[in-house]
């Protein structure tokens, strides 16, 4: 239990890590993604993400249906206020819960399969839930108009603590403190490094090994002597936490939760984060989420007169014709981009971002050495 | 007993289309082991070749008859096809029946599409990871519909079915039921016998063909094919053509049911996978088995009867079902053992 | 006393009989090979041994416990390790880390969530690991990745991850296979250790060499039964076996 019984190169990592992400507004406000609500979705995506990476990264399961844990989470956080409070605290609380018991349950079956039929599962799963929350479920999700908060909440908690919200239609708050803004931010800051700090551990831990042995050889490992079911459903029940905790954020900075982040095309998103940073990395995913929800920011943002200033400097028909070609990457069509970010990656990269500055630091490196040195021992315990 | 008729025949055209797409899926998977997530998108490409060829076909010509005026005063402007203006009634039909003509150009079409995908992208997954063959063309998918949906719109684009086929056909009464019980649109029953013929075709095509008999062979034992010096490559790309025109053929004969938009094949996509999961990785009497079973009983589970004791069982029967066989039978209905357990 | 017993154990597949009322003792302290033409059922025996296979009839019994219907991690984890005919690894983890996991097993039960300490700071595991890596040649190659070792680097491998969990019983499906002459005396000469060790050890192998300088008993396998079993000095002379090798034809 020794807190600090981390590797130089670890604790090295989750310093900067806290730097990096406590000084976010600052850091990133030259690149224009300084400020709260973009802030606040990186954190929680990056948190989604790093979930997902336990189960995806380690076991190498490849889940399609995360999205419905990351939904269940915000849920339950949304009646959390309704019923209790409009404190945070017990929303993400039970929230994280819920997002760990549907991933027990789902796991639990999904996990007696492997490979594709694995996915299709866990797929089958979300997509049930997905289904019957605009469905029959409608008194709990409120169907397509997606669950949202009513002055006449009975939020007993607040009540019993005298805690009156008014007339106005209330948001979280932490004691008075509303949870919108950079306060929101930081509250899913402290969470992203929470969490972080626990995967590192995972990650650095004998549970952590057998979860990447699972991936490497599970035949293997079980006649080892390791009964490798209950270590892929607690990486799964994990991830499914982590997943829940997201969703729960979610809510808190805007308390509102919607069917269609259950959809399976949200669960692929993830996996493309995940994989965009670099699977079965420690912060590969955060750098996919943050990557892919910037660059959704950005490019969704364009529109024709913004292209057309951009392209000013062409002669006219060059300019309309960039204008027309550009647009189909941008504004509506930014998931164009986004599908096509998904192949290059795959074809050309698939270790993810994570891969590109490791063999650019290496090229590097090897022309500082005059290229005499060609032992860059990969040792896959101390990579990033 | 009506009843029961009208909802097995309700699920046969939903049923026909998940049998096809689920036919090139499990034939991809069997023979280039594979698994194609943008098969969807062909799919749904199929159909908008349909609305492409429509849309082509119905180009105007405006005339301006100066002897007419409007009611606002302006001479009157006489718009007609070209195919209209320049072949007359033949060209009034083909525009009627605009829906099975584009089948003419879908064929070149969709054959082109599978093999530049095949050439272009496939072709360097055959050995890479389930997990990546997976990423790269559920991005491919996205990319083709984002396309489409930038050419077509967002919008659902109606194809209407020709005119005499509009109609419903009164089942019941030749089967001795009360008139008017079993009424049955007959696009729809065009459909489930188009999709007959097409799986026939397919069947055919494997059976009694010399290429056929190495693509079986090449299902049941892909390393010993390798090993007999047979040029598989090539062999492939044709399968991948195949199995391309196929989605692209379901799709298309679909508009008249489901007016096409760019992700009706994202929504199919999903059930594919689970039909052919279903009725079993790689064996193609299993997905055509498995999309009719899956359509006939996603209609039943629709009836207001079946809804009253399961709510919402409509909504979720078919991954239900796919949970089931996956759990109690692995291998699907029909599949062979050790395919992609790992 | 026998610490492994196998009576009139039947398996088939579809119509082929691949194991026909085989009855085996193997003695605990003792190396036992077994020997027998390609396809005579030897890895189909062992898997029944180890849970991958059950046996359509008959009794597999390990220190007086029934081993049929149990699940692999649970017979390891009561002593008996394997070695398989390609060799088993953890392809993408480091050698150390190859080892390390039969060692946590060994300790922590098949499943323990261990998931707050660092594996670097169990010292004692560590030592363990380096030392039979050592014990095996390939200390020097600790932290490569397992996948690229050569054939007879993995097999050692394999065999250190089995020796680290001090097994009771030791099952090894043909452990010289795919090795130079050189390294196959080196393995003999391990095993020889190993044996020295009071480990108790079922040999498969082809190599008579590998088998008569290793095996206090020999049984003979042919088309699913053991048509001899017997000391290796009168094994050498018997006209069954020869018959059983050359009618098999694959030696
Ligand atoms: N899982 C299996 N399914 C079907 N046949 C098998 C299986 N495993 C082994 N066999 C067959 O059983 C016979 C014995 O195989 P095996 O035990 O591997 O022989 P050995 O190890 O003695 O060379 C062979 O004919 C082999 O083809
Ligand atoms: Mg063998």
């Amino acid at each position: 239990m020794k807190l600090l019984a981390m590797s130089r190169n670890d604790i090295l990592l989750f310093v900067g890590f806290v730097i990096f992400t406590l000084a976010g507004p600052i850091i990133l406000e030259p690149f224009g993604a300084g400020y709260p609500d973009l802030l606040q979705k990186f954190a929680i995506f990056g948190i989604f993400a790093l979930g997902f990476n336990i189960l995806f990264g380690l076991t190498g399961y490849l889940s399609f249906g995360h999205a419905a844990f990351l939904g269940a989470g915000s849920y339950t956080a949304v009646w959390t206020f309704k019923l209790f409070s409009m404190n945070p605290i017990p929303a993400i609380i039970l929230s994280t819960l819920i997002g760990g018991i549907f991933a027990a349950a789902i796991g639990f079956i999904s996990l007696r399969r492997t490979g594709i039929y694995f996915s299709i599962l866990t797929l089958a799963f979300a997509q049930m839930s997905y289904n019957l929350a605009y469905s029959v479920l409608t008194p709990i999700t409120n169907g397509e108009t997606g669950l949202q908060l009513a002055q006449s909440d009975p939020r007993v908690l607040d009540v019993a603590l005298g805690r009156d919200y008014g007339a106005v239609l209330p948001s979280s708050d932490f004691f008075g403190l509303e949870m919108t803004g950079y306060p929101g931010f930081y509250f899913c800051a402290i969470f992203l490094i929470i969490c972080f700090f626990i995967k590192i551990r995972i990650f650095r831990s004998p549970f952590g090994l057998m979860l990447r042995a699972v991936k490497s050889n599970q035949n293997r490992l079980n006649y080892t002597g390791v009964n490798s079911r209950p270590y892929d459903l607690s990486a799964f029940i994990i991830s499914g936490m982590y997943a829940g905790l997201a969703g729960g954020l979610l809510a808190v900075t805007d308390p509102l939760a919607g069917a269609e982040r259950m959809q399976w095309t949200a669960s692929g998103e993830v996996v493309l984060m995940t994989i965009l940073g670099g699977a079965g990395t420690l912060i590969g995913p955060v750098i996919g989420a943050g990557a892919i929800k910037y660059f959704e920011n950005i490019f969704s943002a364009f529109n024709d007169t913004i292209l057309m200033n951009a392209f000013s400097f062409l002669p006219e028909v060059l300019q309309s014709a960039a204008v027309s070609v550009t647009s189909l990457f941008v504004g509506e069509g930014w998931h164009l981009t986004l599908g096509a970010l998904f192949m290059l990656i795959v074809i050309f990269l698939p270790g993810g971002l994570m891969e590109g500055f490791k063999r650019i630091s290496a090229m590097i490196k090897k022309r500082m050495n005059g290229g005499s040195d060609g032992s860059a021992s990969s040792n896959p315990t101390t990579s990033a | 007993m009506d009843a029961i008729f009208l909802q097995v025949l309700n699920g046969l055209d939903k049923g026909g289309a998940y049998a096809l797409i689920a036919l090139g899926l499990t034939l991809i998977f069997g023979t280039l082991g594979v698994v194609n997530f943008a098969h969807g998108a062909l799919f749904m490409l199929g159909a908008f070749v349909a609305v492409a060829f429509k849309s082509i076909l119905s180009l105007e010509q405006v005339t301006i008859d100066p002897t007419r005026m409007t009611a606002w005063g302006t001479p009157m402007e006489i718009r007609q096809p070209f195919v209209e203006v320049w072949f007359g009634d033949l060209g009034a039909t083909v525009l009627e029946y605009s829906v099975p003509f584009a089948i003419l150009a879908a064929i070149p079409t969709m054959l082109f599409i599978g093999l530049v995908m095949e050439r272009g992208l496939i072709q360097f997954f055959y050995k890479r990871p389930h997990a990546d063959q997976i990423l790269v063309t559920f991005g491919l998918a996205i990319v083709v519909q984002e396309i489409i949906k930038s050419i077509f719109g967002a919008n659902p684009i109606p194809q209407p079915a020709p005119e005499i086929a509009k109609g419903m056909i009164d089942f019941g009464v030749a089967l001795g039921f009360d008139a008017g019980n079993v009424v049955y649109p007959a696009w729809r029953l065009i459909y489930f016998l188009f999709s007959l013929s097409v799986i026939a075709v397919v069947f055919a095509f494997l059976q009694f063909t010399t290429f056929g008999m190495v693509v079986r062979a090449g299902m049941a034992d892909r390393e010993t094919v390798g090993l007999l010096g047979i040029d598989i490559d090539r062999r492939f790309t044709i399968v991948f053509g195949i199995a391309a025109l196929v989605a692209g053929l379901a799709g298309l004969m679909y508009t008249p049911i489901l007016s096409p938009d760019y992700h009706m094949g994202m929504d199919f996509l999903v059930l594919s996978f689970v039909v052919v999961v279903v009725g079993g990785m790689g064996s193609l009497s299993g997905a055509v088995l498995a999309g009719f079973l899956l359509g006939i009983l996603q209609s039943f589970a629709s009836m207001n009867e079946v809804k009253a004791i399961f709510p919402g069982i409509d909504q979720i029967i078919i991954y239900l079902i796919a949970v089931v066989v996956l759990l109690v039978r692995p291998r699907g209905l029909m599949g062979r053992k050790g395919v992609m357990e790992h | 006393m026998s610490i492994l017993s196998v009576a009139n154990v039947n398996k088939r597949f579809g119509g082929l009989k691949a194991l026909d009322e085989v009855n085996l003792n193997i003695e605990a302290g003792t190396v036992h090979a077994i020997i027998g033409p390609n396809g005579a059922g030897k890895s189909t025996l062992l898997n029944c041994f180890v849970g991958r296979l059950k046996p359509d009839t008959g009794t597999v019994t390990f220190d007086g416990k029934s081993l049929l219907g149990i699940k692999p991690h649970e017979i390891n984890q009561m002593g008996v390790s394997r070695v398989f005919q390609t060799p088993e690894i953890f392809g993408d983890l480091t050698l150390r880390e190859n080892v390390l996991i039969p060692a946590f097993a060994k300790r922590d039960g098949a499943f323990k969530i261990n998931a707050w300490n660092s594996v670097g700071d169990e010292k004692d595991l560590e030592t363990k690991a380096m030392d039979m890596l050592a014990d095996l040649g390939i200390a020097e190659k600790a932290s490569d990745v397992a996948g690229q070792l050569s054939r007879g680097d993995k097999r050692r491998l394999e065999l250190a991850m089995c020796l680290i969990q001090d097994p009771k019983l030791l099952l090894l499906d043909e452990p010289t296979a795919g090795m130079a002459r050189a390294d196959t005396n080196d393995t003999i000469d391990l095993m020889k250790r190993i044996a020295e060790r009071g480990v108790t050890m079922v040999v498969i192998e082809h190599d008579m060499h590998v088998v008569f300088s290793l095996a206090d008993k020999i049984s003979v396998l042919a088309q699913g039964t053991v048509i001899v079993e017997d000391l290796p000095e009168n094994i050498k002379g018997n006209l069954k076996v020869q018959e059983a090798y050359l009618g098999g034809a694959h030696l």
